[in-house]
């Protein structure tokens, strides 16, 4: 069952030059989601930096650096609608240094394109960002084996290079992986199948993408709704309005349900669910509401409604993994404010527990130094109790990041196990 | 409802709702940067469905190059009015006569870059900590690149070099003394959603939008609306044409499109069908090919 009007975000990963931002053009332009004046505008762009023909990568590449180096900097997000679905983009850098925002793009993606230079196979930077990939537990990955004009469409190395993901990826934790043979450049089996491959039985990219199931990507069972808010009008006929604002990270809550507050314990009743004007009986996620309750309780930002008989764990230590994001490499002393939902709270790291290995995935113990684009699992105490659920389980209360004291950047992100 | 899953539109709407909400948690001094265009007007009705019963809590501020539609003031007025909330006019004439910038000369001379000095001296004297934008990512290709929570620099400048990780939907809203942030609700909603969101919730917006007859003049491939504050070549020729404006900036520089559509549904279906960007039809984007990344850099919204 496929729904029309659902979004659905995906994020291109793999090694620097594999040809993802020429992907994404090559998928824009074929699928006529590019607009006059925008190609006006690259053709000419192309045509100055002595292009053959459009450069597709400047579609998404758009900062002055980037146009300048050739190369992916930053995140770029591109929209666009077929009669089936409406895809939100996410083109992210190969480049090691730019690890980070490559993580920033993928951190929301229903799906990960994998591209893969038929030329080169898989690299470091391939299994880094597959790695990352399944650590964030987007739920779809295709391997887009890319370039195969460069290798006379050999159905051979094709294969071979299945074989060579799958045998690394046999020891990453994924759902579900495909395989596509393509030419990014030409655009072979991205909109419209390739006539040079028909040893390929499977679906082009883009048909691919329409017709994947998401509809289990979302953890419809425990109810979390983190208190972004308290909203107190104190006025007219709102004098005695309270209501907690928040996102339903997970589940569902219905009017009438028995809630648990945490970390206090206390309980009530949902009173109403209210959207802007109106009243509504059931909520869900990812839904943006505002609960009140029956009794006057204690309730803040930072605080959790779940439902009493399914609650998250509320802790003062968490073990994650942790995506080291920071310029500089940690020091154990810093302190961080740790935000986990709408929930801040002081932090520090306690323990490495062992980092990983990008190349083999296996684990290095007794190293003690965490520097940019390291991962490992580590301990973190924190001031005050978070309520949480492992990653797998809540990709929303599952996840935290570390924010620096001192130079207020985001450090790092990290993956409750 | 029978159904499990969110429509795109309730999607985008609920994230937004909830960037607004955690603008309001994060910051101490907000306010909504409000030109009187769509996407402005549509942040504003995203923060009155975020926090009511509550009044938006957030001021509206408008930065205003004197070169406006009557339109857009008389609409910015009521929608204060209506909403009961504050208005902060930071004035580029101001600045101009207290000698912070100097008017640019000529036939193609905008107030539109001088708006960046007029924002961020308003932005320090009020201590404001975020301005909340309603730029979009489709809009041009430097804000594809912007975060949502998007930090600033004591000099107001974007550094999208070097900009912060933001993961799922962890915000991170931290500054020293002297910085701020803009933030974007409406990051991923594109033109055509915005246009949907308005027939849906049935949002008022200026009439500018709607095809009208109006004196204009076709320069830079759009028709120019005429007014006191153009300077006409001697070839240019003054006509009456039945226009819309697909974004409202700038009287000087807002080029309109002919057009007949006259109500929400055909516009949608014009919107649907357009072959160039909204952005094409603006001059301040067309100056050079980093023309908004320039400005963003110095600190244009
Ligand atoms: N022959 C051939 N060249 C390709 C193909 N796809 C991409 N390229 C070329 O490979 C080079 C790099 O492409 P990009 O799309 O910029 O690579 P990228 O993966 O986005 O690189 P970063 O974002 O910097 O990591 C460009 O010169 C492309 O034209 C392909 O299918 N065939
Ligand atoms: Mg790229």
């Amino acid at each position: 069952m496929i729904e029309t009007n659902q979004l659905f975000r995906f994020t291109t990963a793999g090694s620097v030059d594999d040809g993802k931002s020429t992907l994404i053009g090559r998928l824009l332009y074929d699928s006529k989601s590019i607009f006059e004046d925008q190609l006006q505008a690259i053709e000419k762009t192309s045509s100055n930096k002595g292009f053959n023909g459009i450069d597709l990568a400047l579609f998404t590449d758009g900062l002055k650096d980037e146009r300048e180096q050739g190369i992916t900097i930053d995140v770029a997000y591109r929209y666009f609608t077929t009669p089936k679905r409406k895809f939100i983009i996410a083109d992210t850098p190969g480049h090691i240094q730019y690890t980070r925002n490559m993580v920033t793009g993928a951190s929301t993606a229903n799906a990960a394109l994998i591209l893969v230079d038929a030329r080169h196979g898989v690299v470091e930077q391939t299994k880094r960002h597959s790695f990352i990939a399944s650590l964030l537990n987007i739920p779809h990955i295709i391997v887009c084996i890319n370039k195969m004009d460069l290798v006379d469409f050999d159905e051979k190395i094709y294969d071979e290079l299945c074989n060579q993901f799958k045998e690394f990826s046999s020891k990453l934790l994924v759902q579900d992986i495909r395989f596509i043979p393509i030419s990014a450049l030409l655009g072979d089996n991205v909109v419209n199948r390739s006539e040079k491959m028909n040893w390929y039985q499977g679906a082009p990219l883009l048909h691919t993408l329409e017709t994947m199931y998401i509809g289990s990507d979302t953890n419809r069972v425990d109810a979390r709704f983190p208190v972004q808010n308290v909203l107190r009008p104190q006025r007219g006929e709102f004098m005695e309005y309270r209501g907690y604002t928040g996102k339903i990270e997970s589940g569902v809550f219905r009017k009438g349900d028995e809630i648990l507050v945490m970390p206090s314990g206390l309980t009530s009743k949902i009173k109403s669910i209210d959207m802007f004007e109106e009243a509504l009986d059931i909520a869900i996620a990812p839904m943006s509401v505002a609960l009140t309750l029956e009794d006057d309780i204690d309730v803040g930002r930072g605080d959790m409604i779940v439902r009493s008989n399914n609650k998250p764990e509320a802790v003062k230590e968490i073990v994650v993994m942790l995506c080291w994001l920071g310029n500089t490499p940690l020091n154990l002393k810093t302190r961080f404010n740790l935000q986990h939902t709408s929930n801040k709270q002081l932090a520090v790291i306690k323990e490495i527990i062992y980092k990983i290995d990008i190349n083999t995935l296996e684990r290095v113990e007794g190293d003690q130094e965490l520097k940019m684009n390291d991962i490992a699992k580590v301990k973190i105490s924190v001031a005050r109790p978070i309520m949480v659920d492992t990653y797998r389980k809540n990709r929303n209360t599952g996840s935290i990041i570390l924010v620096d004291t001192n130079s207020n950047e985001t450090v790092a992100a990290g993956m409750i196990t | 409802m029978g159904k499990y899953y969110l429509n795109y539109l309730d999607e985008l709407e609920a994230e937004s709702i909830y960037i607004l909400r955690e603008v309001w948690a994060q910051f101490k001094n907000p306010v909504i940067l409000f030109s009187g265009g769509k996407d402005s007007i549509v942040v504003t009705r995203l923060a009155q469905k975020a926090f009511y019963p509550l009044k938006v809590p957030f001021p509206l501020m408008h930065v205003d190059t004197g070169h406006n539609f009557p339109e857009t003031i008389a609409f910015r007025d009521k929608l204060v009015k209506k909403l009961n909330t504050q208005l902060i006019v930071a004035s580029v004439q101001e600045s101009i006569n207290q000698g912070r910038v100097l008017e640019e000369k000529g036939k193609n001379a905008t107030r539109n870059s001088l708006q960046i000095t007029t924002l961020l001296d308003v932005l320090e004297e009020k201590r404001i900590d975020c301005a909340i934008g309603g730029g979009r990512r489709d809009e041009e290709k430097s804000r594809a690149k912007e975060r949502i929570f998007s930090h600033r620099d004591i000099f107001g400048q974007w550094d999208p070099k070097n900009q912060r990780p933001e993961l799922w939907h962890l915000y991170n809203g931290a500054y020293q003394e002297g910085e701020h942030f803009r933030s974007f609700p409406i990051s991923n909603w594109t033109e055509l959603d915005i246009w949907n969101y308005i027939k849906r919730e049935k949002i008022e917006i200026p009439s500018l939008y709607y095809a009208h007859k109006r004196e204009v003049l076709w320069r830079n491939n759009s028709w120019i609306p005429f007014s006191k504050f153009l300077k006409i070549d001697n070839g240019e020729k003054v006509v009456s044409k039945k226009v819309r404006f697909r974004t409202l900036g700038d009287i000087t520089i807002t080029g309109g499109i002919e057009s007949e559509c006259d109500d929400i549904n055909k516009i949608i279906q014009e919107v649907a069908a357009m072959r160039n960007t909204e952005r094409g039809n603006r001059s301040d984007d067309k100056r050079s090919e980093t023309a908004m990344e320039d400005r963003k850099k110095q600190g244009y919204f």
